[in-house]
């Protein structure tokens, strides 16, 4: 009885703690500082729109915002099919050599990226890449492909080898068995790899802040992250920047809650 | 090309010969194509090209003066790294920090994690309902949560000191933040807050796999729910924590964004961690000290995961 009681109140408090701080932002974004100050917790008493317009307007958000769609949108989906390719000659060839192959690659995940993105920078600016949308898209498919190699080799690894020999007894070469069969049956993997590096790669903070110094080129979280400045105690405009610039993820789980959870939790238990 | 790949089946003899399901090609379609080569080829360029090679030139950017933009540089050999460990204070003050920092994590979100998970273990309703919830900050960026918990640290405004005050509990109201001694604590709960769901979540697998028999006859020789977690699942649920334990040690050290949103870019002293501290020297254009300050940073984590792997290892060897 008193396991019960205890279980439903450490539930109930860690909920709580969990939406209050969600709530206070959703609500903050549609107040005034002064009512925001003077009643946190309650409904906006005049709903009021003027922060999404000016932060989407002057403050620059509606910019960073189409250039997060469109790295995001490119290295998503490069990450994918490049680390998809490798993860099936990986899976398929022989012996130690495919270990060896992994392994090099994973070594990757053992290095943190402050570890290298000062010899990377340098790299990048030499190749003029630094100020560029280009430039982030290569960066985001380079640091995340050792992690998506290594959980969708783990998964092409699961599948039955027979698999693979019946398609070649049927004369398929490797390119159309990559086609017709490892990526219709690696669907699950590719989704759940898909939602962790879209999390990675939208929220990115590190590359963009080192890369970026025009502007016109930052992505939503260094955007945000420039607020901080600018509207210094301007907490209902910080709250609409963090509504803006979570909408997209927070939509996608809402329909896609179990990707998520595969992907991030397999992308933790690898990483 | 067709007769090189008829080769490697002719050269196995007698046994290829016997192979019945030889086609007539010549190659033995078991065998894996040798085109497989050519698939990790797109990845190996990109992650050797940008990935490989500057960690390698790190190295080389550690034993010099490099400034970032000069075109030479002086050899330096180790002094980068006599400096770093014996007379920087502001690199000893981002360890000791960071340290704080790893040990308030690792030990809150372990323990929370796992309190969490061994509550919402089994799959009604209400539990799946609960664990969606407390996984949601995972989805959000560092830069979103450090403004939210911004607002729930403000000395002025905050939610925090709103409730003490609404309450009564004035005494208890701080600076949060902006108490240099208490700073990093304070953002180390936060991370707990930001990351506690996707490890309950971790536990929660671990959990659902131990076999309800062992409840069962632990139940019958008259253990309590106390005993049965102490005795059962705990030593069953070891390689979940190992998991847990290792990610959030690393993460700790990542902290990179948290810190920026919360203190600011540079943050001050009191927040200081090793990640921003080489951010700081990148930024000051001491490319060949941040460089080696790099090095160390990726030793050290290096080093902690091992010790923790050994440690799990020892502790439960089936693990």
């Amino acid at each position: 009885m008193t396991y019960q009681l205890t279980r439903r109140v450490v539930l109930g408090i860690y909920a709580v703690l969990v939406i209050v701080p969600l709530v206070v932002v959703i609500f903050g974004s549609l107040k005034t500082s002064q009512d925001l100050f003077a009643s946190p917790f309650a409904l906006p008493t005049n709903w009021q729109l003027d922060n999404y317009s000016k932060i989407v307007g002057e403050s620059g958000l509606g910019v960073a915002f189409r250039n997060s769609v469109i790295v995001t949108g490119c290295s998503v989906p490069l990450t994918l099919f490049i680390a998809s390719l490798a993860s099936y000659g990986i899976a398929r060839i022989p012996g130690w050599k495919s270990g060896l192959l992994l392994g090099f690659i994973v070594l990757g995940m053992a290095v943190p990226a402050q570890a290298n993105m000062i010899p990377q920078y340098v790299q990048f600016e030499t190749f003029g890449l630094t100020d560029s949308l280009l430039g982030l898209i290569l960066i985001n498919i380079v640091v995340t492909l050792p992690i998506a190699v290594f959980i969708m080799t783990g998964f092409l690894k699961t599948l039955p080898k027979e698999l693979f020999e019946a398609a070649a007894v049927d004369g398929s070469g490797p390119w159309r068995t990559y086609r017709s069969i490892v990526i219709p049956v690696s669907v699950p993997s590719l989704s759940a790899t898909a939602i962790f590096l879209f999390v990675i790669h939208w929220n990115d903070l590190l590359y963009p802040l080192l890369f970026i110094q025009d502007a016109a080129k930052r992505t939503i979280p260094v955007a945000l992250l420039s607020f901080q400045g600018e509207f210094l105690t301007d907490y209902p405009l910080l709250f609409t920047g963090v509504v803006v610039a979570s909408a997209p993820i927070v939509i996608a789980y809402v329909f896609l809650q179990r990707y998520f959870v595969a992907g991030i939790t397999a992308g933790a238990v690898k990483g | 090309m067709a007769t090189t790949l008829t080769s490697p089946s002719q050269a196995r003899g007698p046994e290829g010969a016997a192979d019945t399901l030889a086609k007539p090609k010549g190659r033995n379609p078991m065998a894996p194509h040798p085109a497989l080569w050519l698939f990790p080829i797109p990845a190996l360029v990109l992650y050797i090209a940008f990935f490989v090679i500057p960690t390698i030139q790190g190295v080389v950017y550690a034993v010099t003066d490099w400034d970032g933009f000069s075109p030479t540089a002086q050899f330096v050999g180790l002094d980068n790294f006599t400096t770093i460990l014996t007379s920087d204070d502001l690199f000893r003050n981002a360890l000791s920090n960071n340290i704080k920092f790893m040990l308030v994590v690792v030990i809150f979100q372990t323990i929370f994690s796992l309190a969490l998970g061994v509550y919402l273990t089994k799959n009604t309703k209400a539990s799946v309902a609960l664990r969606s919830l407390y996984f949601f900050p995972t989805i959000l960026s560092s830069v979103s949560v450090a403004f939210i918990w911004k607002f729930v640290y403000d000395p002025n405004f905050g939610l925090i000191n709103t409730v003490l005050g609404a309450v009564g509990l004035d005494r208890f109201q701080s600076a949060f933040l902006g108490n240099d001694n208490q700073a990093i604590y304070w953002v180390a709960i936060t991370q707990v807050w930001f990351h506690v769901g996707q490890m309950m979540i971790i536990y929660v697998a671990g959990l659902q796999q131990i076999p309800q028999e062992l409840y069962e006859s632990a139940e019958i020789d008259g253990a309590g729910r106390w005993q049965q977690f102490r005795y059962v699942t705990l030593p069953m649920v070891a390689p979940a924590t190992a998991i847990v334990m290792a990610y959030t040690t690393v993460q700790s050290f990542k902290a990179f964004d948290l810190i920026l949103g919360l203190g600011g870019n540079p943050p001050k002293g009191s927040l200081d961690i090793l990640s921003t501290r080489i951010y700081a020297g990148f930024a000051n254009s001491q490319f060949g000290y941040a460089a080696a300050e790099s090095l160390i940073f990726m030793a050290l984590i290096a080093a902690i995961t091992w010790l923790q792997r050994r440690a799990v290892k020892a502790s439960n060897p089936d693990a």
